[in-house]
């Protein structure tokens, strides 16, 4: 028998409470009285209750049902059996429509009383298994923060193990929100250099100028306003890595500064004469596609070389799916915790309408919308009201326009990419997928010259 | 040092008083003190029920019971309840000073059968441990054979047995140690100020 269970006595004649709490104590169960229904209600805000008893006659102003509805409004969870007197069909009715889980006629057997609560708590553990297989299950699917049960991800995770202690350059490429910073931070700290600094730069985020100086440093003079000489983002990485996000926005002197570096590990602070040395791992990533971008000229091939060593690919959230429920009930978790908020879960309703909305802000966009709609909830479980603002602001779904400024062969070049990319470069899925077989996917990736 | 106070509520034959005397005495090995006995308990009989409020008997003998007593076993021959249920076999105080026990379901007549002294004697033995571990400060037990677990039928009081379960038993020993030690003490020297 469990012995860990709360359960609340409602009743305003005292020997009925005190005699009822004392029978359930002498089971062991850990078991508090109420006199009213305001007192209950009290209680009920300080203790999660299992079980509340709650007898249907009370004085006017708050009777047994109202007494019910309050403290559901409180405890959700808890189950509410309704004692009564009287057995009336109407009242039992409305005991059961306002949430009540049973409903009992005093005197009542001692059996009777056994059972359901016998039953009551079996429903109860079930539950409790089901939040701890629940957690297990996400700690499964967790690495280093990220969570995921897709298997383009686990090969990721993967990847990102085998190649944690390497100090080859890494491109990450992914839709914004997916997590490429938190990709670049387990690789960080998986290897051997996670003691050692993590420096992200956002190279979108500033002027050319300023991001030379930012990236490199500059000597006292150097330019208006440099007043004294300054460390650059590749010097304090020193030992660790640099994280360059944005590498997709960067000007072409920029790009050929970096080059030398990475090609030499060696460059100069601005207005410098002293060649700097150092070690820093570079983690380069872009919401771009570079490959388009370089057979545009607007990317260095040489440095998308470099960076390119290693390649990962973040599938965006509408592509795994699958891995909605799991963040979002990792969400809730952190932000209640964080906020003080006591939400402890969702309902089905709810679940169904994230995993049908399009996310193209992806993950980060998730997780705003889950802490916005903990901040405004009311109530311990998120449901679908509480999100309603996902379908107020966001334009309607729309997976694909068709493309009608190019080419035939471009069309077929671009889709055969994007599925041999979805499928993780699985040929055979691939042509699956497409409707063709094998050796026709094959021609065309060699005719299109396709990187798998 | 130290004894249990038998109280006698209302008409109870001797034979049975006699049997529970030596029981309790050779289970707990505390001397057994009978207290004079109480009559009838009118005062908490409920004319719509045909019952005695068990709450309010047991309150009754625990302002009979002397001061030094370490439990208080009181017996009734009328049939209890507490106001949720249509009957109880006996009611305790939690970790408390007494426990009362009743002989009214016990009996096989009860359920329209001839007597049966042996099984009485059995099923009150059963019954007082209960109530008395209760009092201990016991709660129910999952294991069906131990006289703690829970009886809401006669049928589940005959499958037990008249003793702990070894668990129940260990909880009874150390409360009972803790009881002597402390009756030891010259005037519950631990409890002055």
């Amino acid at each position: 028998m469990t012995r860990r269970w709360e359960i609340l006595v409602v009743d305003d004649e005292e020997v009925m409470r005190e005699s009822m709490a004392a029978w359930l104590r002498e089971d062991g169960y850990r078991v508090d009285t109420a006199a009213s229904g305001q007192e209950a209600i009290a209680k009920a805000r300080e203790k999660n209750y299992t079980i509340c008893f709650i007898d249907l006659k009370m004085p006017p102003g708050m009777d047994g049902i109202e007494t019910l509805v309050e403290v559901r409004k409180i405890r959700p969870e808890a189950a509410i059996i309704i004692i009564t007197a009287y057995a009336t069909v109407d009242t039992a009715i409305t005991a059961m429509k306002e949430g009540a889980q049973e409903y009992l006629v005093k005197p009542c057997n001692p059996a009777e009383i056994s059972l359901l609560i016998q039953r009551i708590l079996k429903v109860k553990n079930l539950q409790r298994e089901n939040v701890l297989l629940r957690k297990k299950l996400s700690k499964k699917y967790e690495f280093q923060d990220i969570i995921s049960k897709n298997p383009r991800m686990h090969q990721i995770f993967e990847l990102i193990r085998q190649i944690a202690n390497l100090r080859s350059t890494v491109l990450i490429q992914g839709e914004s929100g997916t997590g490429k910073e938190m990709i670049a931070r387990a690789i960080h700290h998986s290897g051997d250099r996670g003691s050692g600094p993590f420096v992200p730069v956002s190279c979108a985020a500033l002027a050319e100028t300023l991001l030379e100086s930012e990236l490199f440093g500059h000597e006292r003079g150097a330019f208006t306003g440099a007043v004294s000489r300054k460390k650059g983002k590749f010097e304090l990485a020193e030992g660790g890595t640099i994280f360059l996000d944005e590498i997709g926005d960067i000007s072409p002197k920029l790009q050929l500064d970096l080059l030398r570096v990475l090609q030499d590990h060696r460059f100069f602070r601005v207005g410098g004469t002293e060649e700097i040395h150092v070690d820093v791992r570079v983690i380069a990533a872009t919401k771009r596609d570079l490959q388009e971008a370089v057979r545009a000229e607007q990317f260095r091939d040489d440095l998308y070389y470099r960076l390119n060593v290693i390649n990962i690919h973040i599938p965006p959230l509408r592509e795994r799916r699958e891995d909605i429920p799991l963040l979002v009930r990792h969400f809730i978790e952190t932000v209640s915790l964080e906020s003080g908020k006591e939400v402890s879960d969702i309902t089905e309703g709810a679940l169904r309408l994230l995993m049908d909305h399009g996310w193209p802000g992806n993950v980060r966009e998730l997780e705003n919308a889950v802490e916005r709609a903990i901040v405004t909830c009311k109530k311990r479980i998120l449901s679908e009201e509480d999100f309603d603002f996902l379908t107020l602001e966001s334009p309607p779904r729309t997976s694909w326009k068709v493309p009608t400024h190019l080419p035939l062969h471009e069309v077929e070049r671009q889709v055969i990419e994007a599925t041999l990319r979805e499928k993780g470069g699985n040929v055979t899925e691939a042509a699956e997928v497409l409707g063709i077989d094998r050796s026709t996917i094959y021609d065309r990736i060699k005719r299109h010259d396709i990187q798998r | 040092v130290g004894a249990i106070d038998l109280l006698i509520v209302g008409p109870v034959e001797d034979d049975v008083v006699e049997f529970l005397d030596g029981f309790l005495r050779r289970t707990f090995g505390y001397e057994t003190r009978r207290m004079a006995s109480l009559p009838n308990p009118d005062f908490a009989r409920d004319p719509r029920r045909a019952q005695y409020d068990s709450t309010r008997i047991l309150r009754e003998a625990l302002n009979q019971a002397s001061v030094d007593a370490i439990q208080v076993l009181a017996v009734t021959g009328v049939d209890l309840f507490i106001p949720m249920l249509s009957f109880v076999y006996g009611q305790a105080q939690l970790k408390g000073r007494g426990a009362l026990l009743s002989l009214a379901r016990l009996r096989q007549e009860f359920y329209g059968l001839p007597p049966d002294r042996p099984l009485l004697y059995s099923r009150a033995a059963k019954e007082a441990l209960h109530e008395l571990g209760h009092s201990f400060g016991l709660v129910h037990c999952p294991v069906p054979s131990c006289a703690m677990s829970l009886s809401s039928n006669i049928l589940q009081i005959d499958a037990k047995n008249s003793e702990y379960c070894p668990g129940c038993n260990a909880l009874v020993v150390e409360t009972l140690t803790t009881v002597r030690v402390r009756a030891a003490l010259p005037q519950h020297e631990e409890d002055r100020p």
